[in-house]
């Protein structure tokens, strides 16, 4: 069992760093930094594969398939939308 | 061994998510960010696939595979549509999160209660919670902007409302410490289900009184919520990878919030809790002062002899697809020896940034679009200013009229440049029901229709020969 006050602890570093980084994003690109976010908050994809993937009850593995295709959904259209954005974005 | 390639992934991951936001600082780099962001979740996704625990392969390729299926659609939708979209992946994710944390705590009960610490219990409250309410909201966010017939497009207001709405939650809050505290009782399933209900309840009627002009804050509250059911389920799950990612999307949110706030001098619970479309049905006192319309002709002339010309482009432009013919115009002025620049407000629009994706669709580069604080102190240089169907962010009411629901909120000069062009689809006041003063200005002509036939106009003027 891992120990919680370390997770708190990255928690609060992880969201400093993304304020940092976060501060520094171009104004022009608020719509892609969101779709863009929004794909790697789809990261719970792990979450979900183990919850569908490992030897647990049918109906705990129903629940996980369709956090597993809600989340893939979001990477999937999150990182393709971000690019065909970002592709549009041209100085001359 | 295959452990701690799960372990050493998830650290990479981490990593190159970080750069991935990194190199959005830049137009030129931020392709690159899309590439770090999908490499770090390609292994994460493969890292967790291969551990030893996972053996329903079928169920997981066919999850993925309808992923794609909904996915590849969604991510082709017209770029006037992106706040729809964005709002309905933030659904997306809240349900994911909403599900897994359910599935969790049934899974906590058959396999025993060393799992139930009251810390990763709370965390699993708060996953559903979260998840759940985001996913509703989310929903009607993404109703409301794509006008489905039968979300209300206005604010819906009734007296008692933010009582009503705070006690849904709180009533969810109850049943959540209850749960934390016996997650072992026999009613623990009915306790859950109770919190997912009213949680689902909660994100509805914190969507309804909430207008359109409120959207970009709206999104980017939702944008956070979603980062932190993240959050919440890597507590659940024992993951360090989806509490930093989940923070990454949180904080995200959380800026862009305080952004749009501060860009309509409005605090996050006025946002929530005080719907706009209340307050603004103001009295219509005063002399009525009348329009001076303005024709294509005599709008093209104005134009043609400018040399800074300030397109400001609002909502309106979007709803009409006007943004090629807006780089059209732009084109034939630019020909001309007319300085071109547009103005974007930070709330212009329905999301975040939107107005900036649709002119770079329409090919118009990026260094001609100026942000609200560089380009006000041009203003008063400024021969024309063009506005494209924005209304509350030129509204003068903002600086003088101390009783208007907008007073305070930072504004686009517009009504300081030489001749204010104004193009409006109808005669009625803007989306806050607010009237705007600039219209009736001495110097301000308007150009009434659609902003696409409009502006089509006006390039047919430069074009056709009327102009040359």
């Amino acid at each position: 069992m891992r120990d919680y006050w370390s997770m708190l602890f990255v928690f609060v570093l992880a969201t400093f760093i993304g304020l940092g980084v976060i501060r520094k994003v171009s104004r022009l690109l608020y719509t892609p930094l969101m779709s863009l976010t929004n794909a790697i908050s789809a990261i719970a994809v792990v979450g979900s594969l183990v919850v569908v993937g490992a030897d647990y009850p049918q109906t705990i593995r129903i629940l996980g398939a369709v956090a597993l295709f809600a989340s893939m959904t979001n990477i999937v259209s999150g990182f393709l939308i971000t690019d065909r954005m970002l592709k549009m974005f041209k100085k001359q | 061994m295959i452990h701690a390639i799960g372990q050493l992934s998830a650290v990479v991951a981490t990593a190159l998510f970080i750069f991935a936001l990194h190199w959005m600082s830049d137009p030129k780099t931020s392709r690159h960010g899309v590439f770090a962001g999908v490499a770090g979740m390609a292994i994460a996704v493969l890292a967790t696939w291969i551990q030893p625990e996972i053996v329903h392969h079928a169920w997981i390729l066919v999850a993925i595979l309808a992923g794609f299926l909904v996915g590849v659609p969604l991510s082709r939708v017209p770029l006037t549509a992106v706040p729809q979209r964005t709002a309905l992946s933030h659904a997306f994710g809240g349900l994911a999160a909403g599900l897994v944390g359910t599935a969790e705590y049934h899974l906590w009960l058959t396999e025993g209660p060393e799992n139930f610490t009251t810390f990763r219990m709370a965390a699993l409250v708060i996953e559903v919670i979260l998840g759940f309410l985001t996913f509703t909201g989310s929903l009607m966010a993404a109703g409301k902007l794509q006008e489905v017939s039968w979300i209300p497009q206005r604010p819906v207001t009734y007296p008692g409302q933010n009582f009503v709405n705070l006690g849904v939650l709180a009533g969810a809050g109850v049943l959540g410490v209850m749960l934390v505290l016996n997650p072992m009782a026999p009613w623990g399933s009915a306790a859950l289900l109770g919190i997912i209900g009213l949680a689902l309840l909660f994100g509805v009627l914190l969507i309804i009184p909430i207008g359109g002009a409120d959207m970009p804050t709206v999104i980017s509250i939702l944008n956070s919520y979603a980062g932190l059911s993240a959050v919440a389920m890597g507590f659940v799950l024992n993951s360090m990878l989806l509490v930093t990612a989940g923070a990454l999307d949180g904080s995200s949110g959380l800026i862009l919030s305080i952004i749009m706030c501060r860009a309509m001098n409005r605090s996050f619970t006025n946002v929530l809790f005080g719907a706009f479309g209340a307050v603004a049905k103001s009295k219509q006192i005063g002399e009525a002062k009348v329009w001076k319309q303005e024709s294509p002709e005599g709008a093209a002339q104005l134009l043609e002899q400018a040399r800074l010309v300030v397109i400001i482009p609002g909502y309106g432009m979007a709803v009409a697809q006007a943004q090629h013919k807006v780089r059209e115009l732009y084109d034939q002025l630019t020909k001309r020896g007319v300085t071109v620049k547009f103005a974007i407000h930070p709330v212009a629009g329905r999301m975040p940034g939107h107005m900036n994706v649709l002119l770079a669709e329409a090919d118009i580069p990026y260094t001609a679009l100026a942000e609200m604080d560089e380009i006000n102190p041009e203003m008063p240089q400024c021969d024309v200013a063009l506005v494209i169907g924005a209304n509350d962010v030129v509204n003068p009411a903002a600086r003088t009229v101390k009783d208007s629901p907008i007073y305070g909120m930072p504004i686009i000069d517009a009504d300081k440049a030489r001749t204010v062009l104004a193009i409006k689809r109808s005669k009625n006041p803007g989306f806050a029901g607010i009237d705007n003063d600039l219209y009736v200005q001495d110097n301000t002509w308007m150009l009434f229709g659609d902003a696409k036939g409009v502006i089509g106009d006006l390039v047919k003027q430069f074009a056709g020969g009327g102009i040359h």
